[in-house]
């Protein structure tokens, strides 16, 4: 009996809690992939990649080039030579205090892309790790998209492989095999990288657009340890103080 | 007026008390309030709401000092707080935490309610002012829920704020009056920024300081369901106070702080670890900004309103779903007039009553999980059976609060309810239409007839005892109208897959109505009250 209960109670909770799986836009499940946000130097290899590879289009229009920084374990010269190639109105390079922003506008965006580039300050709350790193790893040659790239995490992206120097270039083989068709990407032309390092360049950004989304959770996990110790005590001496009052009653 | 009383206190305090009732009233409502001796776990959430109350008025006082209630500047506004602002994460997930934990915590004080019978004895008011403040929980959790302007938000909202527009007549009216524009736009979020600070900061402390004031004066009721008022009196601490009670300060103060413990551990091991509880506190949809040319493929609320969702989607036509839908909250409203069994308290009433309960919490769960789910077959048509059940549940309730009435329900009854039954469709479904009247002769013809048919066959079975053939009368017609339902308003022939849904998952109201009125129909034991004791138990 114990066991069926527990076996059901299993059954319920598998049921119950959401899919922790990620699902790509054709349906299939992704390998899950766990992003380290304490891993400093991938940390900074990610900004440093996102910089110059990504905000040219995507702002991380909440986040600022100081905490960013701070956080990195930067020094906020390093910030400034390094990570701030946008100008203000003024034509002045913008300060580390400013939002990590970018001058593209949103109406050339849509002309150029058909959809502005979203603002990615929380791409790794809304997307997740899982998505993202599929995705930087899943651009094809498709001849009838206009940048010549499709996704398979994300079909009709209206992005180009910004990344294809390092990558190269992939083909999508598709097998079908009794009526079961199997995707594969295929490496066509190798980039600067080898695969493995294209990987670890894919996870730097990864890890980097989840700090970015949420840059409290460094600290949250640790000071939620100490609230907890407290609140053990607190509420253990809270018992022995009811315990004592309640002599009365009993 | 009558005077204030004299009292004996000296110095400041009697200065005070001289001018203001102070200790009168520190002494009527804690120092000498006598609570039963026997409060259990369940007695715990009452409080908490009240610490969980005053969480989220300190949390949403300080999100206010930063938040820009603007279709324009909300959504980073939200943002801002979580990084700029000092702290700000923290007060933020302090508030989105806290608004599922105040729905945890009424939820479970509802329940209390029903399992120990908590409406019943002059408290009838008490449970009113208790439903109207979670009434008031709800409207407040809905407009904050718009503020953080993100696509859940927006879209969540244009879903509840459609269902006004499904009312006859007035409907569009309505809901451009409650939008303050055509669409949901920057007018809503402003309005609704203004009422989720009136509503939580004016209105519910107000109807929680007369939900004390009621509850006070009649005074706890308790897991024995026994009045401590009527029975001996004389404690330690008074003569002729009851001699079942303590007072509530001290005891049941240093009892609710270590209660308050070991609820801010769970809170706080959320907060600090998982703030968005895998997307059921905070969804990740939640976090693009609104765009109202963008339909999200799946939109889903909170959890703590999918299982009214659920109701409004197992129901296909828009008005009906939206009566069905809030007609399941006011049927709470009318609790203490459904079941008039004079035991209160769960532990003496008869286990099928028990059943009844218990199977209604599992329920409402189901229809919260059913609500998070996308529509396939499978889940629909488990939502529209636990959906059946739900109402079930309200007659069920009344059939137990007279266990050993030993009459089949009344024909000349049944037929009068027919009779009004069909007057309904028929206005309903089309007053001068001939497939209106033809709808209204069909269900009231049907009704009559099953509820004349149950009668029988219960007759037939069960004639020699009137408390079993009751039950088993009550069995027969319920579930006669259930496959009614099924086979004149959800059965489309040419759909073989929701058919073969409809006829396994009949297993649910099947086995619902087996065990809450087909048992007590067969076995006697399961019929059975337990004496309730003089005095309350430990």
């Amino acid at each position: 009996m114990k066991k069926f209960i527990s076996g059901m109670l299993l059954a319920l909770s598998a049921a119950v809690l959401p899919v922790s799986g990620v699902l790509a836009s054709t349906g299939v499940e992704l390998p899950p992939v766990k992003a380290n946000i304490h891993d400093k130097q991938s940390l900074q290899r990610g900004a440093k990649y996102f910089v110059n590879y990504c905000m040219g289009c995507h702002s991380l229009g909440s986040s600022r080039y100081n905490r960013v920084a701070q956080d990195l374990g930067l020094s906020p010269e390093q910030v400034k030579d390094n990570f701030i190639f946008t100008r203000d109105d003024d034509g002045e390079l913008q300060k580390p205090g400013d939002l990590m922003t970018n001058a593209m506008r949103k109406k050339y965006g849509e002309a150029v892309f058909g959809v502005a580039p979203p603002d990615l300050s929380l791409s790794g709350r809304l997307r997740g790790e899982t998505w993202i790193y599929h995705y930087l790893k899943s651009f094809y040659a498709d001849r009838t998209r206009p940048f010549g790239v499709n996704n398979t995490v994300f079909p009709n992206a209206g992005m180009p492989h910004v990344l294809w120097e390092l990558q190269g270039l992939q083909r999508l083989e598709v097998k079908e095999e009794h009526g079961h068709k199997t995707e594969t990407l295929v490496l066509d032309q190798p980039g600067k990288l080898s695969p493995a390092k294209y990987d670890e360049v894919v996870m730097d950004l990864t890890n980097f657009l989840v700090y970015v989304g949420e840059p409290s959770k460094l600290s949250r996990p640790t000071i939620g340890i100490f609230v907890l110790i407290f609140l053990v005590i607190f509420t253990a001496v809270a018992y022995l103080l009811k315990k004592e009052y309640w002599k009365d009653v009993h | 007026m009558a005077d204030h009383p004299k009292h004996n206190y000296t110095g400041l305090l009697g200065w005070v008390e001289d001018r203001f009732p102070l200790m009168e009233t520190w002494n009527y409502h804690l120092a000498q309030y006598y609570a039963p001796r026997n409060f259990n776990i369940w007695y715990y959430f009452g409080s908490l709401a009240i610490l969980v109350l005053v969480f989220q008025i300190f949390s949403g006082l300080f999100l206010a000092f930063h938040y820009k209630p603007d279709a324009a500047l909300a959504f980073n506004s939200v943002e801002y707080i979580m990084r700029d602002v000092p702290g700000g994460w923290f007060i933020r997930y302090m508030h989105s935490t806290g608004a599922s934990f105040f729905f945890i915590v009424v939820y479970l004080h509802m329940f209390r309610a029903l399992i120990y019978g908590s409406y019943k004895g002059k408290r009838e008011l008490l449970w009113l002012i208790g439903m109207t403040i979670y009434l008031a929980l709800m409207a407040t959790a809905f407009m904050g829920y718009l503020l953080p302007w993100g696509q859940m938000s927006l879209w969540g909202a244009q879903v509840i704020i459609n269902l006004f527009n499904t009312i006859p007549f007035i409907g569009e009216q309505l809901s451009v009056w409650l939008r303050g524009d055509f669409v949901l736009s920057d007018a809503t979020l402003n309005r609704f920024f203004a009422l989720h600070f009136f509503i939580p900061v004016i209105v519910l402390p107000a109807l929680v300081f007369v939900h004390m004031v009621a509850l006070h004066a009649v005074g706890s009721n308790n897991p024995d369901g026994i009045e401590i008022k009527q029975g001996p009196k004389g404690n330690r601490w008074s003569p002729d106070a009851p001699k079942d009670g303590i007072p509530f300060f001290p005891y049941y103060i240093v009892k609710d702080v270590f209660g308050v413990g070991v609820f801010l551990f769970v809170f706080f091991a959320v907060l600090f670890f998982a703030p968005e509880m895998g997307g059921f506190f905070l969804e990740p949809p939640n976090f693009e900004p609104a765009n109202a040319l963008k339909t999200p493929l799946h939109i889903a609320p909170v959890w703590y309103f999918t299982p009214f969702y659920t109701i409004l989607r197992s129901i296909p036509d828009p008005w009906y779903g939206t009566v069905g839908m809030f007609s399941a909250i006011i049927l709470l409203f009318l609790l203490p007039w459904i079941d008039k069994n004079p035991i209160k308290s769960w532990r003496y009433r008869n286990a099928s009553h028990m059943a009844n309960l218990l199977l209604f919490a599992i329920v409402f769960l189901i229809l919260g999980w059913m609500g998070t789910k996308s529509v396939e077959p499978l889940y629909k048509e488990l939502g529209t059976r636990m959906t059946q059940i739900y109402f079930l549940f309200f007659v069920v309730l009344g059939i137990h609060s007279r266990p050993f009435a030993n009459s089949q329900p009344s024909n000349v009854l049944g037929i009068l309810i027919a009779v009004v039954l069909g007057l309904l469709v028929w206005i309903g479904s089309g007053f001068l239409s001939f497939g209106g009247i033809f709808a209204g002769i069909v269900v009231g013809l049907a009704f009559a007839l099953i509820f004349m048919l149950g009668n029988f066959i219960a007759k037939q079975y069960f004639g020699k005892n009137g408390v079993k053939a009751r039950y088993a009368a009550w069995f027969f017609i319920l579930l006669g109208l259930i496959i009614f339902y099924d086979v004149y308003f959800r059965f489309v022939p040419s759909d073989t897959t929701a058919t073969v849904q409809m006829l396994l998952q009949l297993i649910w109201p099947v086995v619902y109505l087996g065990v809450t009125l087909l048992l007590p129909a067969l076995s006697p034991s399961v019929n059975a009250e337990k004496p309730v004791p003089e005095r309350v138990t430990e």
